[in-house]
């Protein structure tokens, strides 16, 4: 496949920085969108814009059937079982803030635990602090290695009879690292614990399977699989869901209201209070036909590709540090320049067109279990090449001669 | 030299440079060449938040007027903020607190610094500010 029909579907990469050709590895944090999506966005709101599940008139039907269309390709995307386990949120954000809630409400009690792990994205790290200080449960950390992998022997050691669940990344946002969720996955359910996936970083790198992974939830964001900011999903098997207290209360998740007795609506109704993000969410199903129509698989090599090539050019150099030496990663590569800060370096690669992050990546404690205070990040998709990673290299090399 | 005669002169500098090459270089050059702050202040106390690399200010009165001094872990940082210095160290208090700085505008240094880094500045301004403030209120 020619990767330059894919990278020619993504207006935004035709622009220029500082006469530079722009160069964004900064997709971690969100990727581009591609024409279909922007497309679909406009054509929602010049088309079919009207509130959903409530009207009888033919644009709120239409709109409807839109929304629950795109519900069908996320089902389908991740390989749930049923659409009914498909809950839009804001974001992974969101979907994890949404789980804490509602299990906390339902299953979680005084001197309970709750394990994650010294990788995660504070995303995935506050809301069950919050939970455990409002129900007096414990958080337990699991410890990494030097490499940045996940310490499976420790792992084993946390969980026991109070364990209620295990919150863990799919993908590290900050080193890369893709951890081995099959196996946390089924060690936490022979101890009869429950466990979520923070998939945030994993959608737009690897096929994902629910029901093969046979998660209890799974979280992730539409904005960082080319789809538009605003949206996201919570996963979680209809079973857990049913018996789930609600989050959020309001229209759109109830079935009947009256003073003396609310009743809540069924699935996955009964978790999205309030009017929808209509157009988001069917601008996330254009990303999903978006990757459908490539192939995860034809998009995930490219990004493979460029992610070896870009580790192995950067070793080269001689004065890099990479940060984060996993076996299996996926999208993302952590360094450090020797000798100078990683925002000296990033405001000089700004100057030259490369977009990378600089700092902790929202993973504190990743970084103080390093002994770091943050790092340089590329992060990439499917259309980065590795002509721009030459570019990166030679934008190294002169930010180096104009620090020395 | 007051204040706005300081800030005049940086500006002038500024202008000799024709791109931004020669004008992070010169902010490259003068964090290498800003002097350290003493290991004393180097300490939470003195940490200015809101900075992705971390920045130290100090502040001591001398005859009425207030010594700044300034380090940075990020080299272009500790050049961005030696200008402050430059134009605002050894100033009465009451002279600080009544300046704009305008000419970080004027230098392009705003536009050159995105939103979270312009944060950074905006704290170190507002750092500085402070204590000509506690100054003031001791005075009273
Ligand atoms: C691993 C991980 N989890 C959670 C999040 C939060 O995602 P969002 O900001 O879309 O809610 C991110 C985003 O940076 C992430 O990388």
């Amino acid at each position: 496949m020619n990767q330059k029909q894919i990278i020619d579907q993504f207006p935004i990469l035709k622009q220029k920085i500082n006469q530079f050709p722009f160069v964004y590895f900064d997709n971690a944090a969100t990727s581009q969108k591609p024409q279909m999506v922007i497309d679909r966005l406009v054509n929602y709101y010049s088309n079919f814009n009207s509130n959903i599940h409530r009207g009888v008139h033919k644009l709120s039907q239409q709109a409807t059937d839109a929304y629950e269309h795109a519900r069908m390709s996320v089902q389908k995307f991740i390989h749930a079982s049923s659409s009914k386990e498909i809950i839009f949120t804001k974001g992974t954000t969101d979907s994890i803030n949404l789980l804490a809630f509602s299990l906390g409400e339902t299953f979680i009690l005084e001197g309970d635990e709750i394990i994650v792990s010294e990788l995660e994205h504070h995303s995935n790290i506050v809301p069950w602090q919050m939970l455990c200080e409002r129900k007096k449960a414990i958080l337990r950390v699991i410890p990494v290695t030097d490499e940045g992998e996940l310490r499976m022997d420790e792992f084993v050691k946390l969980l026991n009879k109070q364990t209620r669940l295990v919150a863990i990344g799919h993908v590290s946002n900050a080193l890369g690292t893709v951890n081995p969720v099959k196996e946390i996955i089924d060690l936490a359910h022979k101890n009869n614990s429950l466990v979520l996936i923070d998939g945030a970083q994993a959608v737009a790198h690897l096929k994902v399977d629910v029901q093969q992974l046979d998660c209890d939830f799974y979280a992730f964001s539409s904005h960082k699989m080319y789809g538009p900011m605003g949206v996201g999903v919570l996963f979680g098997k209809k079973e857990l869901l049913e018996q789930l207290h609600p989050y959020q209360g309001g229209g759109e998740m109830i079935e009947s209201v009256s003073f003396e007795k609310t009743i809540y609506n069924s699935l996955p109704f009964k978790f999205e209070a309030g009017t929808p993000n209509v157009a988001d969410v069917l601008g996330f199903e254009a990303a999903i036909e978006f990757i459908q129509n490539e192939g995860i698989e034809n998009l995930a090599a490219f990004e493979n590709e460029v992610l070896s090539y870009a580790s192995s050019e950067l070793e080269k150099i001689g004065r890099i540090k990479i940060v984060g030496k996993a076996q299996n990663k996926a999208g993302v590569l952590s360094f450090l320049i020797e000798g100078i800060h990683p925002y000296d370096a990033g405001t000089i690669l700004d100057q030259l067109g490369i977009a990378v992050r600089t700092g902790n990546h929202c993973a504190e404690p990743i970084m103080k279990r390093l002994g770091i205070r943050g790092t340089i990040r590329a992060s990439f998709a499917a259309y980065n090449t590795k002509d721009e990673v030459d570019r990166m290299v030679r934008a190294i090399h002169k930010t180096i001669e104009m620090f020395s | 030299m007051s204040i706005q005669e300081k800030a005049n002169e940086i500006v002038a500098e500024f202008a000799l440079f024709d791109d931004w090459m020669d004008k992070y270089n010169y902010l490259i050059e003068l964090g290498h060449s800003t002097p350290i702050i003493e290991e004393k202040y180097r300490n939470e106390s003195y940490l200015i938040n809101g900075c992705q690399s971390r920045v130290w200010i100090s502040a001591e009165m001398v005859d009425g007027k207030m010594i700044l001094k300034a380090d940075s872990d990020a080299v272009i940082t500790k050049g961005v903020v030696s200008l402050l210095i430059r134009v605002l160290s050894n100033e009465k208090p009451e002279d600080i607190l009544g300046n704009e700085l305008g000419f970080l505008d004027q230098i392009g240094l705003q536009e050159h610094l995105s939103p979270t880094r312009a944060n950074g500045l905006r704290a170190m301004i507002q750092q500085i500010k402070l204590y000509a403030m506690a100054s003031e209120a001791r005075k009273k």
